[in-house]
């Protein structure tokens, strides 16, 4: 495995060590280790299959809705271990937010759609929500279109302002690490540059990070960049020079399209 | 082979094919010196309209795979070393027409020995081991040619103290000698081009800039 040289002055803020993953006798990720640091976006690379996605879902325990799973090794944030720190998986969720590839909005208006995890979280407060809905949909760069129209249904927006809406309902909570699971497969370009554009924004305050089979998309937002193949970490290092000069020949065949 | 394969590859015979009117502007300019030839000369001339030509059609197919092949890795070194191999090669070709342009101002010759021949000799060896070594992918040859431009640098140095002294003993030969520094100073450069082919060659192989590298070390932020 091959981890970046170069001195961070980030601290990290989610630590995988030698981490394996398996449903049932299926194993999916073995032998990982890696060190995701605090305000940067890390993307994962990898062909279909290679437990991009799964990897993502271990850091919230999202996996655990599924049965027969079985995860080995250490996962920490800020130090502590997710699985065994005596960690309150809701809280775990709360700071761990997730946003997923198809825009994912409850049948609920827009207001409701970003107001529902603070209430989950016990703001009764009317004022309050009004201000933490109105942050969180400026911070997802929607404010400006929905202002208008709080009350209308999520269902009723583009499919790049779901996306965003949720992207905000993630950020009501005040999360720190944001797992973004491709979260622009479904979306049109100009929808994706904006997406895009609020990644680069919050990365100032949040630890992103994206899982995408968009190699130029990795490209143009993350810092840094790992590449997985058959559930192994095969690369990781500053994204710059994961696409001039990897240093795994396989990592060079993947992303100049020779693989396989 | 898939059609981006093809594509970089019609770029490397592309630059093959350019560097190849380069050695044939090469060798015709050794030649029409030492002759002297003014047919050979106008053969230099009448060969840089190619070299223009190769020029602008190379970089249209660098700046098309850039925008549509959204190249990564290796392949986006040799597009980009391709972009800066290309106007060298196009100097080179205006060197040699600067040479050509002399043949007729230097004679009868003013130097004894063969050091002139040398260093136009030697200047061919450099710009056809830099394109030897773009085309095989021979980090060795790179490192060699560029170790040669002190050679080259050498025997300009002795070239033109040995033309200061002709001009200071003989002032009839001043107009043919001041043809002669200029033309020991096109070899010169076209040298110095070879050595750039190499050092992008370098980073085509091994993903680091060659070129001042006493600077490595220091970052630039």
């Amino acid at each position: 495995m091959l981890t970046p040289t170069l001195p961070e002055t980030k601290p990290i803020k989610l630590s995988v060590r030698d981490m394996a993953f398996s449903y049932g006798p299926k194993k999916i990720l073995d032998g990982l280790s890696l060190d995701i640091h605090a305000e940067r976006v890390t993307a994962i690379i990898g062909p279909s299959g290679c437990g991009k996605s799964t990897f993502l879902k271990c850091f919230n325990r999202i996996h655990e809705v599924a049965a027969d799973v079985n995860v080995g090794g250490d996962i920490q944030i800020d130090g502590v271990d997710i699985y065994r720190g005596g960690i309150d998986v809701v809280d775990l969720r709360r700071r761990v937010g997730m946003v997923f590839q198809k825009p994912n909005p409850f049948p609920k208006s827009i207001y409701e759609n970003v107001a529902f995890g603070p209430r989950l979280f016990g703001v009764k407060d009317r004022a309050t929500l009004d201000g933490i809905v109105e942050d969180a949909l400026r911070k997802a760069a929607l404010w400006d279109e929905v202002k208008d129209r709080l009350k209308e249904s999520a269902s009723g927006m583009s499919g790049g302002q779901q996306q965003r809406l949720c992207i905000a309902r993630a950020l009501a909570v005040n999360p720190e690490v944001l797992l973004m699971d491709e979260p622009c497969s479904a979306l049109d370009p100009i929808a994706t540059s904006k997406i895009e554009d609020l990644i680069g924004e919050l990365k100032e305050s949040l630890t992103i990070v994206i899982v995408t089979h968009n190699m130029q998309q990795a490209a143009r937002v993350s810092d840094y960049t790992a590449f997985f193949w058959l559930g192994k970490l095969v690369e990781m290092d500053l994204t710059e020079r994961i696409f001039t000069t990897p240093r795994v020949q396989m990592t060079e065949d993947y992303i100049t399209g020779r693989f396989g | 082979m898939r059609q981006f394969d093809t594509e970089l590859k019609e770029l490397r015979e592309g630059i093959m094919a350019m560097a190849g009117v380069a050695e044939e502007m090469l060798e015709l300019t050794i030649q029409a010196l030492a002759e002297p030839s003014q047919a050979k000369a106008d053969q230099v001339n009448h060969l840089d309209r190619r070299m223009d030509e190769w020029e602008l059609k190379l970089d249209q197919q660098c700046i098309d795979l850039l925008a549509l092949r959204n190249p990564a890795a290796s392949d986006l070194r040799r597009i980009a070393s391709s972009l800066k191999i290309i106007p060298e090669l196009e100097r080179i070709g205006d060197h040699c027409c600067n040479i050509a342009r002399r043949v007729g101002m230097v004679h009868p010759p003013i130097l004894a020995g063969n050091d002139l021949e040398r260093l136009g000799t030697e200047t061919r060896s450099m710009v056809r081991r830099a394109v030897d070594a773009f085309v095989s992918n021979d980090a060795a040859l790179a490192h060699a040619v560029i170790l040669s431009d002190d050679s080259v640098d050498a025997l300009y140095g002795k070239l033109y103290r040995d033309l200061l002294r002709s001009m200071l003993a003989d002032p009839l030969c001043i107009e043919r000698a001041s043809h002669l520094i200029l033309v020991i100073k096109n070899w010169e450069r076209i040298a110095d081009q070879a050595t750039n082919i190499a050092e992008e060659v370098l980073f085509i192989l091994e993903g680091r800039s060659a070129k001042h590298t006493y600077l490595r070390g220091d970052s630039v932020e």
